[in-house]
């Protein structure tokens, strides 16, 4: 059996990412995944002759080419990838919509502060404060990784709902904390939203997974899909290696695993030493709808919705299959393209209770996914259009459905409340990638994957 | 390698690392994060590369000698006196 410099586990978008990096300075590298297809949280499926995204909503962090200094810019250059490459078309725009506030952002920033101008005209010297500290903040070098944006948006605003309406997407875009966000991670995600924006690959997911997949092959990467891991093994607290699925064991210098810190753990057998509350609980649903017509057609011109259908916003594990009060719609037709999609499309995320759902088997689960979808739109349609008049096809998945094909504990997209942004384990040679790294969204995952592949598998010791 | 061909030899790192850049202007004494955009994660590129081209190691304690043009011929001279230039790979 070859030795390796470096074992990934995980081909989503940080072990893909970090996999380039390695093989880029000729590393022995391999990635091993479960699934049969890459991508984690980020895929596709085909279903009724269509191909479907799964952790795409939006791309954030758009940079347009050459722009400097930006996430999006510095990932292409590590990476060695083309602006042109990933054939982005821009958002019309997005929006945040209350019972009675409706605020719209885009890729200019302008949009954005003149919305919340006009509803909020009071809270103006506030939010100049916030734009400025979230510009300047270091942001990845946090002191305080547990002080939540709520307690610090207090200090800038004496309106709640417009504290609220920022809460809604921070949170929906990427926290795993109840009701609340880290407020390094608001900053961060601040920044992709608003200064930056909101883009969509041609095409979807899949020709970006496709460009990184190849990429890394060509650079001589090996890729093994249906190989799951069953043992991260080491000795003395050092990795040795692991053991596959079927029982053969790969030696390693290191590993870096995108599997989460509490399934990380579990692989290397020291579950007991696990925390509960740095357990990942929050879930959601989505359903898919195909439809004849194009959304702008009907008037939905945003490219993502995030709504709540009352002032306060709740973000924390309902106590039924879902919560209906708040979500996110989007549409992939919404955004710029150099030819229309050939259908219309339109999602619908929901907060949901992972064992709620895991309780359900064969039909009553069947039966459940088509009762919650009708419940979820009797709320989202009040923000966005009914899709069903012009239904052709529709899909949706659960937390089970995010369980089997991520293999993250709980279905939790958003993995540990605890993250470790340092990648480090208690074993040495073993760190972590990916969500419970800290970094969010497709292009965070992404920086995940090259940052913690250049600090411990290519900064010389 | 000469120290001009030790010159030509990073330029010819960076344009791969940062294609965008516009080299033809480099002043050499200045330094190179002043003068083009270039970032922590940029200069370990410009190590790995080194490594990669021409087996120079160039610890992390010693990146701060790859901070202008003549800084890097300085420091890399004795390490790469015996190499052969390798451009465009």
């Amino acid at each position: 059996m070859p030795h390796y410099d470096t074992i990934l586990i995980g081909a989503g978008m940080s072990g893909l990412a970090a996999g380039i990096r390695l093989a880029q300075f000729d590393q022995r590298v391999v990635v091993l995944e479960r699934h049969y297809l890459w991508g984690g949280l980020n895929s596709f499926y085909k279903r009724g002759g269509r191909r479907f995204d799964v952790g795409l909503h939006a791309l954030t962090n758009y940079a347009s080419k050459g722009e400097r200094g930006l996430p999006l810019t510095r990932m292409l250059r590590q990476l060695r990838i083309r602006h042109e490459e990933l054939r982005l078309g821009e958002q019309r725009f997005s929006e945040i919509a209350f019972p009675d506030l409706r605020l719209r952002f885009s890729n200019e920033f302008e949009l954005f502060e003149s919305e919340v101008r006009r509803a909020f005209p009071g809270q103006m010297d506030g939010f100049a404060r916030l734009v400025r500290d979230v510009r300047e903040a270091e942001a990845f070098t946090p002191d305080d990784t547990n002080l939540g944006a709520r307690a610090v948006l207090a200090a800038y605003f004496d309106e709640p709902l417009l504290i609220e309406a920022l809460m809604l997407p921070m949170c929906y875009y990427g926290s795993a904390r109840r009701d609340d966000i880290d407020w390094y991670q608001f900053i961060i995600l601040f920044r992709s939203f608003f200064f930056e924006g909101f883009s969509r690959p041609e095409g979807g997911i899949q020709p970006l997974l496709e460009l990184l997949r190849k990429r890394y092959v060509d650079l001589g990467g090996e890729l093994r899909m249906r190989c799951g891991v069953e043992a991260i093994l080491h000795a003395n607290g050092k990795l040795t290696g692991v053991r596959l699925d079927d029982g053969t064991e790969l030696t390693a210098d290191r590993v870096l695993s995108s599997a989460g810190y509490v399934e990380t753990m579990r692989l290397a057998g020291l579950e007991d030493t696990v925390q509960d509350a740095e357990r990942g609980q929050l879930s959601f649903t989505e359903a898919i709808f195909v439809m004849d017509t194009e959304p702008a057609a009907h008037g939905h011109e945003a490219a993502v919705t995030f709504f709540n259908d009352a002032p306060d916003f709740r973000y924390r594990v309902p106590d039924g299959l879902i919560d209906t009060r708040s979500g996110v719609i989007c549409s992939p037709n919404n955004y710029a393209a150099s030819e229309p999609l050939p259908e219309g499309i339109l999602r619908y995320t929901n907060l949901a209770r992972f064992d709620a759902w895991d309780a359900l088997e064969g039909a009553d689960y069947e039966r459940a996914k088509h009762k919650q979808v009708e419940a979820a739109l009797a709320v989202a349609t009040r923000y966005g259009m009914d899709p069903r008049p012009h239904e052709v096809f529709r899909d949706s998945f659960t937390p089970i459905t995010v369980r089997r094909f991520t293999g993250h504990d709980q279905g939790a997209v958003y993995g540990s409340p605890v993250k470790r942004l340092d990648g480090a384990t208690c074993i040495d040679g073993l760190h972590l990638m990916g969500t419970d790294q800290g970094m969010l969204g497709v292009i965070g995952a992404v920086l995940s994957g090259i940052s913690m592949a250049n600090r411990h598998a290519l900064v010389p010791r | 390698m000469t120290r001009e061909e030790i010159i030509l030899a990073i330029k010819d790192i960076i344009s791969t690392i940062a294609p965008d850049e516009d080299l033809a202007g480099l002043t050499e004494d200045k330094r190179l994060r002043d003068q083009i955009e270039l970032d922590s994660m940029d200069f370990l590129d410009i190590v790995m590369e080194l490594r990669k081209r021409y087996g120079v190691q160039v610890p992390e304690e010693e990146y701060g000698e790859l901070a202008s043009l003549t800084s890097c011929a300085n420091y890399l001279l004795p390490k790469m006196a015996d190499k052969e230039l390798r451009v465009g790979v």
